[in-house]
């Protein structure tokens, strides 16, 4: 039977060890989301706009970025982004940069289904009354599209805010790693990963139930 | 004002229209009739240039829809269009989805839109609904909002894509007395639909169309006229929908 005491799991625990990582973890969940549907909406754009030229860099992107393990390119981005621009660079931007670059081609994938499940009538619509491919997409499509795909993009978020804890590859302080170096000074690392486990689960099922509310806020009734 | 010289149409390499030739006059009410797949509606959303056409020419007030100079978009604009599924903007509400355009693509600013919107919604007899959502309006009027809507552009023609057809039988009759209305005002009108009554209440022209070709391009009276005339794909057509 496993004995287990928790007596360490204070507010000193909290402020000395994870707080930091924590923040980290948040920050790098919030700025990837961000990059990532931003990028992601343009190399959607990309390969749905029909013109060969734009289409296939976008795709080979998308799928050269859905084929490879995250922890790959988070190693890989690391070694490779200092030797491109010739000085080193912290775990911290690296790991924000390869998370965007990353998070895109997965968000690519949403957006791009987000705007096919809006009907073809609508941009028909949109057409007749004399708008532009750019009016119907920004006015029409894609305010529909995020609608529709709300529930998508926030599980994309929480598995975001999982993969995070890949940081550990190169080194970066986050939430996980705070328990990990918790766990070594107080000698009880166990304990600590189970805290580790029980504080990632209360985090990612309060954005699912998020998640839900908002989708019941916004659902465009057909 | 609109005129179609042997336009052709291939879908890869089905051809889904065939040397179709037709015009409107200004004033004009034409009703394009013919069994399902006949290329009805390909052919009123050629017009407007929501579908492209390979072969042909259609020349709408003046301007060439194959000239590279033309802006389609702003034609596109002075063309009223009507869908058989209403087609509203569902994520606006209905004041919204009649002011967008006017004020994106015409550059009206939001209280002309609004009052010019409004003045239509009111023709249509919706007034009381300018703040409600698509959704929560029933299939007629969805059907009238979007009248309204393609009216608010002040079109120089209304082009109707079975604008009926998709709606509960009770409901149709409204939408019908908005389009006779319209007819009566002088509007341009080309309408594809199944709705006979109508086409003989108000229309000038009927056009029967079958597998792509226009068969029949006649008058009103000379379509609902003497049977004996008309070609047997039209006697058969007619005997069918008006036995109902």
């Amino acid at each position: 039977m496993l004995s287990l005491d928790l007596s360490f799991y204070n507010w000193e625990l909290v402020t000395n060890y994870l707080l930091k990582g924590f923040i980290f973890s948040v920050q790098l969940t919030i700025i990837a989301t961000v990059g990532g549907i931003a990028f992601g909406t343009i190399l959607a754009l990309m390969k749905l706009s029909g013109k060969a030229l734009i289409q296939y860099p976008a795709t080979f992107y998308i799928n050269t970025m859905r084929s490879i393990p995250l922890v790959m390119v988070i190693l890989w981005f690391f070694l490779i982004i200092p030797m491109l621009i010739g000085r080193p660079i912290g775990a911290d931007l690296s790991a924000i940069i390869t998370f965007i670059a990353f998070q895109a081609a997965f968000f690519a994938e949403i957006v791009r289904a987000g705007i096919q499940s809006v009907p073809l009538g609508q941009t028909y619509a949109a057409e007749a009354l004399g708008m532009t491919y750019g009016q119907n997409m920004r006015l029409i499509i894609l305010p529909q599209a995020f609608r529709n795909m709300i529930p998508v993009f926030m599980t994309q978020v929480i598995i975001l805010f999982q993969d995070t804890s890949l940081v550990y590859a190169i080194g970066a302080y986050d939430l996980l790693k705070g328990f990990e170096i918790a766990g070594k000074n107080y000698g009880r690392p166990i304990e600590t990963y189970a805290l580790a486990a029980i504080t990632y689960f209360v985090i990612c099922f309060s954005l699912s139930r998020l998640a839900r509310r908002i989708q019941a806020k916004v659902a465009i009734i057909r | 004002m609109i005129e179609l010289k042997n336009v052709s149409k291939w879908y890869g390499s089905f051809q889904v229209l065939t040397d179709c030739s037709v015009s409107i006059t200004k004033g004009e009410v034409m009703v394009i009739c013919g069994p399902s797949g006949s290329g009805k509606s390909t052919l009123i959303k050629t017009i407007n240039a929501l579908e492209p056409f390979q072969a042909g020419e259609i020349i709408v007030d003046g301007i060439n829809l194959h000239d590279p100079k033309t802006d389609l978009p702003k034609l596109r604009a002075r063309i009223g269009m009507v869908f058989q599924q209403f087609e509203l903007f569902p994520h606006l509400s209905v004041t919204e989805n009649l002011t967008l355009a006017q004020m994106k693509v015409l550059g009206r600013s939001l209280d002309e839109a609004k009052t010019h919107g409004l003045k239509y919604l009111d023709r249509v007899g919706l007034i009381t609904q300018k703040d409600k959502f698509p959704g929560q309006l029933s299939g007629g009027q969805q059907q009238r909002v979007a009248i309204a809507r393609a009216l608010s552009m002040d079109p120089i023609v209304m082009l109707f894509d079975e604008p009926t057809s998709a709606l509960d039988p009770e409901m149709v009759g409204e939408v019908l007395d908005v389009m006779v209305s319209l007819a009566n005002d002088g509007t341009t009108m080309c309408c594809v639909t199944h709705e006979m009554g109508f086409a003989r209440k108000v229309s000038d022209r009927v056009i029967f169309m079958d597998q792509g070709k226009i068969i029949e391009n006649c008058s009103k009276d000379e379509f609902f006229g003497d049977p004996s005339v008309r070609s047997h794909r039209v006697q058969d057509f007619l005997s069918k929908i008006l036995a109902h």
